[in-house]
């Protein structure tokens, strides 16, 4: 199936170009608060991009009898629906993640990503490049996710999936694991760091 | 009456909505340049915490729990803020055109603060705690408490940083780092320095 270079740009643009979190600066919140461990941050970052393609599907399909004064409250109607249904099954399939998550779960509901791309996209364009934009969107946000997790998890308690990678014998040595890592300040700066590195080599290809 | 005052103090301090849980991060990044525009949106947030945090404490006391709707939660507390929002911006408009002037234009967008929507959530969880524990919320006044102390906290920061950033213009920073980056960075130390008052207690 060959795929129009509109379509194509709507799922490609946002995992590097166009990052939600790096270059839009959008859904930080739960993007800083889930990252402490890989396995929270995977599951925050499948739900959230399975929200945003849904989401952006149905808004994408409704969008010609939404009256635009109260388009905002529809919208945010349909993603509180799609959250619940996320939250109530991973709820029963995996309940403490869902305890991890906490807040940040519900939280989905207020995340920029979704009200932006709803916005943005969902509401003038058709319903299949709104599931690719959602997509993209979703993979891209995941992955920095799963990049920040994977550093805070490694540095900051050896382990990876809840897993020690870090060998016995480094300890023995006299390795000790950052505790800093753990805090929440320095995800603030990791993600800091990772938009330095990104905006560097983006702008060196121009 | 003091549980009230230590849940509003450590609200501000140990438990602050930027710091310790990232939360209205967006706008607060987003809105952060100058100190007057924050001090507004912040002024803002504060209010429509300090409203719609109690309808949402006696909407769970009183209707989801004693009829076991809790999974109903997401959808009505974002209904709650979402027409909250809309009513303060229709009444302020109508009443004082001037703080309507200052504040409008931020109303709109803080339906969508992950920190109003997250204080309910938290408040939520808090509802069930132990009242010995100094987090939980018991009363009505607790709520109100929460409320503003949340409101102000995320105040403090949205002020805080605006004033640093009005700063950093003159500093010379390196290029890719400009802008976004360097916010981060500077968010990530002052959350450091906020650590210091985790251990908070009245």
């Amino acid at each position: 199936m060959a795929l129009s270079k509109k379509s194509k740009e709507a799922f490609l643009g946002p995992l590097n170009v166009n990052n939600p979190v790096l270059v839009q600066i959008l859904g930080i919140c739960s993007a800083l608060a889930v990252t402490v461990q890989l396995k929270p941050a995977l599951v925050m970052g499948i739900s959230v991009t399975l929200i945003v393609a849904m989401s952006n599907v149905v808004v994408s399909l409704i969008r010609k009898s939404i009256p635009t004064r109260i388009r905002i409250i529809i919208q945010l109607v349909v993603v509180a629906a799609l959250v619940t249904i996320v939250s109530e099954v991973l709820k029963a399939f995996a309940y403490d993640v869902a305890m991890q998550l906490s807040v940040y779960l519900g939280l989905i509901i207020t995340n920029c990503i979704l009200m932006g791309r709803l916005e943005a996209y969902a509401m003038s364009n058709n319903a299949f490049d709104s599931l690719l934009d959602g997509l993209g969107n979703g993979f891209g946000y995941a992955w920095i996710l799963v990049v920040v997790a994977f550093v805070r998890e490694l540095l900051g308690s050896g382990k990876l999936l809840g897993y020690p990678v870090i060998p016995q014998w480094c300890y023995d040595h006299g390795y000790e694991n950052c505790g800093m890592m753990l805090m929440p300040a320095m995800a603030l700066i990791l993600v800091g760091c990772i938009i330095w590195a990104h905006r560097a080599i983006n702008d060196e290809k121009k | 009456m003091e549980h009230a005052l230590s849940l509003f103090v450590r609200s501000i301090f140990a438990d602050n909505m930027i710091f310790a849980f990232f939360l209205g991060m967006c706008s607060y990044l987003a809105v952060s340049k100058d100190v007057k525009t924050s001090l507004g949106l912040g002024v803002a947030v504060v209010f429509v915490e300090m409203i719609t945090l109690p309808v949402n404490y006696l909407l769970q006391v009183h209707v989801l729990e004693p009829l076991q709707l809790g999974y109903l939660s997401f959808i009505l507390f974002i209904a709650v803020i979402a027409a909250i929002v809309q009513l303060v911006e229709m009444v302020v408009e109508k009443f004082s055109p001037s703080l309507y002037n200052s504040l409008g234009i931020f109303l709109p967008l803080i339906a969508v603060n992950c920190a109003i929507m997250g204080a309910s959530l938290f408040m939520q969880q808090r509802v069930l705690l132990d009242h010995e524990n100094v987090k939980a919320i018991a009363n009505i006044g607790d709520a109100f408490a929460f409320a503003i102390g949340s409101g102000l906290g995320w105040l403090l920061a949205i002020v805080a940083l605006a004033g640093i950033r009005e700063k950093m213009e003159y500093n010379d920073v390196p290029k890719p780092l400009q802008g976004i980056g360097i916010t981060f960075i500077t968010v990530g130390l002052m959350a450091l320095a906020f650590m210091c008052f985790s251990g908070l207690n009245i």
